[in-house]
């Protein structure tokens, strides 16, 4: 194993060049420790994020050859190619500087989206009593430890053909909404995502459910949206 | 692009393509024997066995994809594209043979 | 409902298209002419009944699954995609019976 890494990282914005480090390599190094390397002990204008550095908060996404990942729970050894390493920023968003993409229409899908709790009970009502083995509880359980942290979002092919689509993220926490009985907004939460740009456009690639660092299936999620305008387009209530 | 994904994407769009040339040939009845024996030739029998496996190869990966979107999530959906891969090759070993 | 169009004259064709390639198999060994298609379809019915819900299912299924691919790769949107996939529906119904029409008759 070579003891240097030869680490080439994207700079600039969306016009730029790859520009090429050597950074020393460890045992059971991450490769944000390289990229905070870089920045530290070699070139401090090198723009990049994170926060937690362990694995909850999705700040460190980027391309890492190729691939979206989480760097902080990215080893080195599991992605370098011999003893190679390219850096970019996450795919399919606008890219601010360097290692840093613009998060804002990924975002703005989300809203699009209406993945925003309605809650319809008042403050006078009791508690809501919901069996966390029921169906639809299982459902919601199975998409909510979402983080938004854009991975799936820069996974997905259609995203990158498609302007207008949702995407992943959005959608799945869509479906975890639709899937809360406590929610009252479903009919406009269904509209929002049928149709060319929600749900429908989706192909069923399952990148987005293969690359997710949380193991969440947007895939199944969509698939239960795809199902549930179904069902209520013809029932005539879209 | 994910190659099962691909594939079932190429092959729509060659199957969209033939299909109207496959429905006029027909559609011309009476002239049907001048045609078939056009069809006789190598390259158009080597195009027909490439037509079953593109149908075959098309058919498994919309089997993937209506299993993803009506069955609940399994482990086992991700071995669908290998599956769907196996139906093509059949397909194609059993027109071949045929031919 | 577009999508359920779609998924349902795919699960009719899954079936359409292995009946097809099944009988074609079968019925081709040993070569083919027309008077031998003819033999076995003219006058029959049910290949009739068959054929045209084939031909229907693809003439529903072939502009629906193109519809994206347009938009997706040729970056075509709007009125003028709908109706280029429409036409294509209608061609593929029309050559499709004009087709069975001929055969099974």
């Amino acid at each position: 194993m070579s003891a240097t890494l030869q680490v080439s990282v994207w700079r600039g914005g969306a016009e730029g060049a790859l520009q090429r480090y050597d950074v020393p390599r460890y045992p059971s190094q991450t490769v944000l420790d390289v990229v905070t390397h870089i920045q530290r002990r070699i070139d401090p204008t090198l723009a990049y994020r994170y926060a937690c550095r362990v694995g909850m908060c999705g700040s460190c996404a980027m391309t890492v050859n190729g691939v979206p990942r989480w760097t902080c729970r990215t080893h080195v050894d599991k992605v370098a190619t011999g003893s190679e390493l390219e850096l970019r920023p996450l795919r399919n968003m606008p890219v601010i500087r360097d290692l840093v993409a613009d998060m804002r229409e990924f975002f703005d899908k989300w809203e699009r989206a209406k993945g925003r709790f309605e809650g319809r009970a008042r403050k006078s009502d009791d508690f809501a009593r919901v069996a966390p083995d029921s169906p639809e509880r299982q459902a919601a359980d199975a998409g909510i430890e979402c983080i938004g942290c854009g991975v799936c979002y820069a996974a997905c092919d259609v995203v990158s053909w498609n302007r207008d689509y949702l995407g992943p993220a959005a959608l799945n926490r869509a479906w975890t909404l639709i899937s809360d009985v406590r929610d009252g907004a479903t009919l406009e939460r269904l509209r929002a995502v049928a149709g060319d740009a929600g749900c429908h456009a989706c192909h069923t690639h399952t990148s987005c459910t293969e690359r997710c660092p949380r193991h969440l299936s947007p895939t199944a999620s969509i698939a239960g949206l795809k199902r549930a305008v179904a069902k209520a387009a013809l029932a005539g209530k879209l | 692009m994910k190659r099962v994904a691909l594939i079932h994407r190429l092959s729509g769009i060659a199957l969209a393509v033939f299909l109207p040339l496959h429905f006029w040939a027909l559609g011309r009845g009476l002239e049907l024997d001048s045609f078939l024996r056009w069809t006789e030739q190598p390259l158009v029998k080597f195009a027909e066995w490439g037509i079953v496996v593109l149908l075959a190869a098309h058919l498994g990966g919309g089997l993937r994809v209506l299993a993803i979107e009506f069955l609940d999530w399994h482990e086992w959906q991700k071995s669908l594209a290998a599956l769907a891969g196996a139906l093509t090759v059949a397909a194609g070993l059993a027109f071949a043979l045929a031919l | 409902m577009l999508w359920l169009a779609q998924r349902a004259s795919a699960a009719v064709l899954a079936i359409c298209v292995t009946v097809h390639l099944v009988t074609i198999v079968y019925a081709v060994r040993g070569g083919l002419s027309a008077a031998e298609i003819f033999g076995r379809t003219r006058g029959s019915t049910g290949w009739l009944a068959f054929y045209t819900l084939f031909v229907l299912a693809c003439a529903v299924h072939a502009p629906i699954g193109l519809r994206p691919v347009l938009t997706e790769w040729l970056g075509w949107r709007g009125r003028s995609r709908e109706a280029f996939v429409l036409v294509f529906g209608v061609l593929l119904a029309w050559l499709g019976m004009r087709a069975v029409l001929a055969v099974f008759r």
